[in-house]
């Protein structure tokens, strides 16, 4: 069991999501961060599937109340175990009445813990994510409070000692974000100045960013004539434009059809940068061809299954000597932009989760 | 039956294949779009993870590093092939009647609807339930039915100001489009009245009432019989009437 001392702002249960109740308008739902989540789970010898927390901006504070192996993956967030700091991206072993506590985001946006044998709420319609706009699935078809008790599943026994992630593999969250994008499925619907547009211009990150969708602000996107298209279907990754120009990034709790034409799609691998993007970040959009994305996947694919390995032998093999400089996802920062001034000291956000406005300050120590 | 549009292939990123047959809302257009969906779910089970039909095309959702993207084209534009030499193309949808009860606190807009049209409230139920409509695809909520078919005598603009909250069952026009709500939700549409089905209910085994391609058709009950319905509901032991096939839309 792990209770909860304190939520954070926004925690949901979330597994891979339930697609296969999109034809019916059911959203995916699911994992914001792929990458953070799928490795959290390996870490401590979960199949991808399994459900996890997903914790936006401020982590909380748990009880684990029966040992467990566990990891913490995604926006770093400092990380104590009783009081005495611990990694992240690492698996990690806790014992009974241990507590917990997953601070402010320093950078990023969204952090995993994953609990061995998974976090175990009822299955609806195929899935554990919860889906809170409907008040569906996870704990509840809501996010955490505080006293919430949640059960986990039973861990495949492990008998392997915890790893940790090599630091190559580990992404570096960055104010300002580079995703690969394949145009369509309506470029043909904007000007050629629009499509140039979206590839050759930085675009903030507006306050309206949540599960759903993330709102640009930036230069206006042309269309051809006008932004309605007869409605057909939204995927996570898809970049709507409407009348305004300005461009609309779906996320995983998007609707499952939309009527303003698509200029792009950010590709399946890369979509866990948008997730780790918060208000008043910097995105640019770079064209890639569907052989790159597929071989991004394909990389993606690779990297799982080495840490699954990983994770159960219990040795990661000459960390940095045997692992090649990976191409993705790490690289987050542009190496051609001068990086932003991170010292801001008492940066305020304001959120829009589930319908309710928080203002919240971030400290950034670094 | 409309001459065969060609197949038009779009990316939607590495794992979504747009297949569009038209730009517009048609019968006949959706009617492929439905059969194709079938087709592709049941001959390719297994090299799709998600198929979406939507008014005028098909997104399939697949995994690259499983089947290729030009492999999967291939195989769609031969499913296709199968339909044009079939010539008709029955969607292998059903007819959901949905029991409505009109006007009163479940349609607090059917008296301006039938003003706004020049009706009475009568006609207006008389002319709302004399339709099948096709189910031309699914979004927006979960269960919500985009519907073709109503009739232009009963279409009227949506309320100036959105309601914070209409009740599940909610039946009600927007413009030309008619539509029920499956779930509470804020909305602008002219509520006409409700139905005592849960058309959607995430805990069953089959959690929505109809899927895209089906038939609705709108059925006017009484208070009483709206009452004996919802309980029926509420105890399990509602079973709704379905029809096996499709009746022919016009």
């Amino acid at each position: 069991m792990i209770r909860v001392i304190q939520p954070g702002i926004l925690t949901t249960v979330q597994d891979e999501g339930r697609s296969g109740y999109l034809a019916f308008g059911m959203p995916r739902a699911g994992i914001m961060d792929r990458y953070a989540a799928r490795m959290a789970n390996l870490l401590c010898g979960n199949p991808l599937a399994a459900a996890v927390l997903e914790m936006t901006i401020i982590g909380g504070s748990y009880c684990f109340e029966s040992a467990a192996r566990i990891a913490v993956c995604g926006a770093p967030m400092p990380l104590q175990l009783n009081g005495e700091p611990v990694e992240a991206w690492a698996a990690v072993d806790v014992t009974s009445g241990d507590v917990l506590e997953i601070g402010a985001a320093t950078a990023g946006c969204r952090a995993y813990l994953a609990v061995a044998g998974g976090v175990e709420v009822p299955l609806v319609m195929g899935s554990r994510s919860t889906y809170y706009r409907a008040g569906i699935g996870g704990f509840a078809g809501r996010a955490l409070k505080i006293g919430d008790l949640l059960h986990r599943g039973n861990p495949v026994p492990f008998a392997a000692a915890p790893v940790q992630l090599p630091a190559g593999w580990i992404p570096e969250y960055s104010s300002q974000v580079e995703v690969r994008v394949m145009t369509g499925p309506q470029n043909d619907l904007f000007s050629a100045t629009g499509v140039k547009t979206l590839l050759s211009t930085a675009y903030t990150v507006s306050n309206e960013a949540d599960r759903m969708g993330y709102r640009l602000e930036g230069q206006k996107i042309e269309h051809l004539a006008g932004p309605d298209i007869v409605s057909d279907a939204l995927t996570p990754g898809a970049i709507q434009v409407p009348g305004s120009g300005q461009p609309i990034v779906m996320m995983v709790d998007c609707g499952t059809t939309g009527g303003y034409a698509k200029i792009a799609t950010v590709i399946g691998p890369d979509l866990a940068k948008v997730a780790q993007a918060k208000p008043q970040d910097s995105l640019r959009f770079v064209r890639c061809s569907d052989e790159e994305a597929v071989q991004a996947l394909r990389q993606e694919r690779d990297r799982y299954r080495q840490v699954a390995e990983w994770a159960a032998s219990g040795a990661v093999p000459s960390l940095a000597a045997a692992v090649a400089p990976p191409e993705m996802p790490p690289e987050q920062t542009r190496p051609t932009a001068p990086l932003q001034t991170t010292r801001r000291v008492g940066r305020k956000l304001r959120l829009h989760i589930a319908g309710k406005s928080y203002e919240v300050e971030i400290e950034e120590v670094k | 039956m409309a001459a065969m549009q060609k197949l038009e292939f779009f990316s939607q990123g590495e794992s979504g294949l747009v297949v569009e047959l038209a730009d517009k809302i048609d019968l006949a257009v959706n009617s492929i779009v439905h059969a194709l969906s079938r087709l592709i779910q049941v001959e390719l089970v297994g090299m799709v993870d998600a198929v979406v039909p939507t008014y005028r095309s098909v997104l399939v959702i697949f995994d690259p590093l499983e089947i290729k993207r030009e492999t999967l084209m291939q195989k769609i534009e031969q499913l296709y092939q199968t339909i044009a030499v079939g010539g008709a193309t029955p969607t292998g949808g059903k007819t959901v009647v949905i029991p409505v009860l009109y006007g009163g606190d479940a349609g607090p807009d059917l008296e301006f609807v039938a003003r706004h049209n020049n009706l009475t409230t009568e006609e207006v139920i008389a002319i709302h339930t004399a339709v099948s409509y096709r189910i031309f695809m699914m979004g927006f909520t979960p269960g919500f039915p985009y519907l073709g078919g109503m009739s232009e005598r009963i279409a009227t603009p949506r309320l100036t100001s959105p309601r914070k909250e209409i009740p599940a069952g909610s039946v009600g026009i927007a413009g030309m489009q008619t539509g029920l709500y499956p779930q509470k939700s804020p909305g602008g549409w002219q509520l006409i009245g409700r139905t005592p089905l849960k058309v959607f209910d995430p805990d069953s085994e089959e959690p929505f009432l109809y899927r895209a391609g089906d038939i609705l058709r709108f059925d006017a009950v009484s208070e009483v019989e709206y009452a004996r319905i919802e309980r029926a509901v509420t105890r399990g032991e509602y079973l709704p009437q379905i029809r096996n096939q499709a009746e022919v839309v016009q």
